[in-house]
């Protein structure tokens, strides 16, 4: 077990031999885990104090001077810089890369003031802007690692609390922005999810394996662009789509995946996210309990999609 | 209904051993700052404030935001200890259904007027307040308590000169001025040079207090209410963690619980037999 934001943390390390990238702060580098790239390199890391929406133009300008710049918040409070982000990031093109921690009603206690659930969908709507959520620490420190090169703006939501580490032997070659990652195979049914949820759609498909259904996951944690070969592929294959993710059902993976299936294909689809509505405090468990995220209701969702082929 | 300065301190006091209890409990939360706001919040209630905890909707009340939201243990023990929530109340801080959620929430908790946790949203909200008081032509009032980290967010800022042009007398901010934030001290996240200064530049009545020391608590009290020409604000100097030995001054405990050692120091620091 590992937390995402872990691996941004150490992916910001391993950046930084590279003297043009740089890390900007709001006051929660201990938690989004910026922290360890402060410590080492102290004279690359602006502290923008607690003000999201200067970070987030402070880092548009050094973009537009050269530099990579890595700025991170809670998932919730970069929400507050969305403006920022469209007409002074994503508007003139500007590679900034922009981490939003703590996302998801996974994030526990703290309550629906910090449980981002709509920030995929948000950032989703604006050009030029890669949209991630990595399921496992490990990808999230290489999909991190890969943003440096990208010309392309991005927004990747990292969680708080562990989860399951999937990717420990996987070739990193494997692990790439804009590619879903096929964990199982099966033709029964397509789970489609994100984040910290996909360790979850795996325990899903553990339980209808027991009654003989054969489910397909995949690690879909690039939301735009969105890998629509992927999902063409599966829903044919599969003839039936899940999707999983702990955000709103409105505009996020499951939105963007019903977007392209509504042109393409007639592929029943069903949605598991947060239903149009807000958390409240509670354990991470049980949180995904309360909003109907966590494996039995990925495992029932799938059962209602096979019904409908 | 008055209250001496002993009892004052001694509202604080409780009110204290209950924010440790409370952190203790969720093994979560934010220690740091309700304890530093805490006597404020006890000279505040205990002499300003006009609200019922039997009619805590009560529509002429006055208005309390606390802007800083993750400071809720403060706020709960206070709204425990004046009869808005119970005692038993306490136990479901940041527990699934509980009515003290991890940040103040006017939905869940009776005697909360505002759903915090964003800084730099208080400000505002109260000055909505403020104006709505106005056009009702009531005497009720909006009392805003801020962060000394919150202040950064420039959101604040526009409030505060909005507040100004519009000679909202009806508008009172404290300011918690504890020297402390999230990573580290304020001094090493952002310098903000003169404060008082600011705020009077920005059009408002500004006075000092030490924010520990409840005759000034009092006095602060008083002159915001007696201040109405424009909004005025009152700058507490304080301590983070004030009252819990190791918590004072440690930006370690703006967010982390006491281990059981700890929590048994801390108890026996604020006078509970152990
Ligand atoms: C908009 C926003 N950005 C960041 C945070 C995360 N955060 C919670 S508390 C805190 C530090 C607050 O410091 P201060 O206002 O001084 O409060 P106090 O020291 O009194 O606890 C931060 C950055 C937040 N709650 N809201």
């Amino acid at each position: 077990m590992a937390a995402t934001r872990d691996g941004y943390g150490q992916a910001l390390l391993e950046l930084a031999e590279n003297k043009k990238v740089v890390v900007l702060e709001a006051d929660l580098g201990k938690s989004t885990k910026s922290l360890h790239f402060r410590k080492a390199y102290p004279e690359r890391t602006i502290s923008c104090g607690i003000g999201e929406q200067n970070m987030l133009l402070v880092a548009a300008g050094m973009a537009s001077s050269g530099y990579i710049p890595f700025a991170s918040t809670f998932a919730i409070f970069t929400e507050r810089a969305f403006e920022q982000m469209r007409n002074g990031v994503a508007r003139p093109g500007l590679a900034v890369h922009l981490c939003g921690s703590h996302g998801g009603t996974h994030t526990g206690t703290d309550g629906s003031s910090a449980q981002s659930i709509e920030d995929l969908a948000i950032f989703r709507t604006l050009p030029n802007v890669t949209v991630m959520h990595p399921s496992d620490e490990v990808s999230t420190r290489i999909l991190t690692k890969r943003l440096a090169t990208s010309t392309n703006a991005s927004y990747m939501r990292t969680a708080r609390n562990k989860t399951p580490v999937l990717y420990d032997d996987t070739p990193e070659d494997s692990i790439q922005i804009g590619k879903g990652i096929e964990l199982k195979n099966g033709t029964d049914v397509a789970i489609v999810a994100c984040g910290v949820l996909v360790s979850e759609s795996l325990k899903a498909a553990e339980m209808l394996a027991q009654e003989g259904i054969q489910a397909t996951v995949i690690d879909m944690h690039t939301i735009k662009p969105l890998d629509t070969d992927l999902i063409d592929n599966v829903a044919q294959r599969c003839g039936c789509i899940v999707t999983a993710e702990d955000h709103s059902i409105i505009g996020g993976l499951g939105g963007a995946v019903a977007e392209h299936l509504s042109m393409t294909a007639t592929t029943p689809l069903e949605r598991v996210g947060v239903k149009d509505r807000f958390g409240e405090s509670g354990q991470s468990d049980e949180m995904l309990e309360l909003m109907e995220l966590s494996a039995p209701h990925i495992a029932k969702a799938a059962r209602r999609a096979m019904q409908r082929k | 209904m008055q209250h001496t300065i002993e009892e004052l301190e001694e509202l604080a006091r409780k009110c204290r051993i209950e924010i440790v209890k409370m952190v203790y409990r969720a093994q979560a939360g934010h220690p740091g700052g309700s304890l530093s706001e805490i006597d404020l919040l006890a000279g505040l209630y205990g002499t300003t404030m006009r609200v019922r905890s039997d009619e805590p909707d009560w529509e002429d009340r006055d208005r309390f935001i606390l802007s800083k939201g993750h400071a809720s243990p403060g706020m709960y023990a206070l709204l425990a200890e004046r009869g808005f929530i119970s005692h038993e109340d306490l136990t479901s801080y940041r527990v699934l259904g509980g009515v003290c959620q991890g940040h103040v929430d006017m939905k869940w908790c009776p005697g909360v007027d505002f759903s915090a946790g964003s800084l730099g949203m208080g400000l505002s909200y109260g000055m909505g307040c403020a104006i709505a008081a106005k056009l009702d032509g009531s005497e009720r009032r909006a009392f805003v308590m801020l962060g000394d980290g919150e202040i950064q967010e420039g959101s604040v800022w526009e409030a505060a000169m909005a507040a100004a042009h519009h000679e909202l007398g009806n508008l009172k901010v404290i300011l918690d001025r504890n020297r402390i934030q999230n990573d580290d001290f304020c001094e090493t996240q952002m310098r903000m040079f003169d404060i008082p200064a600011k705020w009077r530049a920005f059009g408002w009545n500004v006075k000092e207090i030490n924010g520990h020391d409840m005759n000034e608590v009092v006095e602060g009290m008083n002159y915001l209410a007696e201040t109405n020409d424009g909004p005025s604000i009152l700058i507490a100097h304080t301590v983070k963690g004030k009252g819990v030995s190791f918590m004072e001054d440690n930006p370690s405990f703006h967010g982390a619980a006491p281990n059981d050692e700890q929590y048994a120091l801390a108890l026996s620091e604020l006078g509970v037999a152990v």
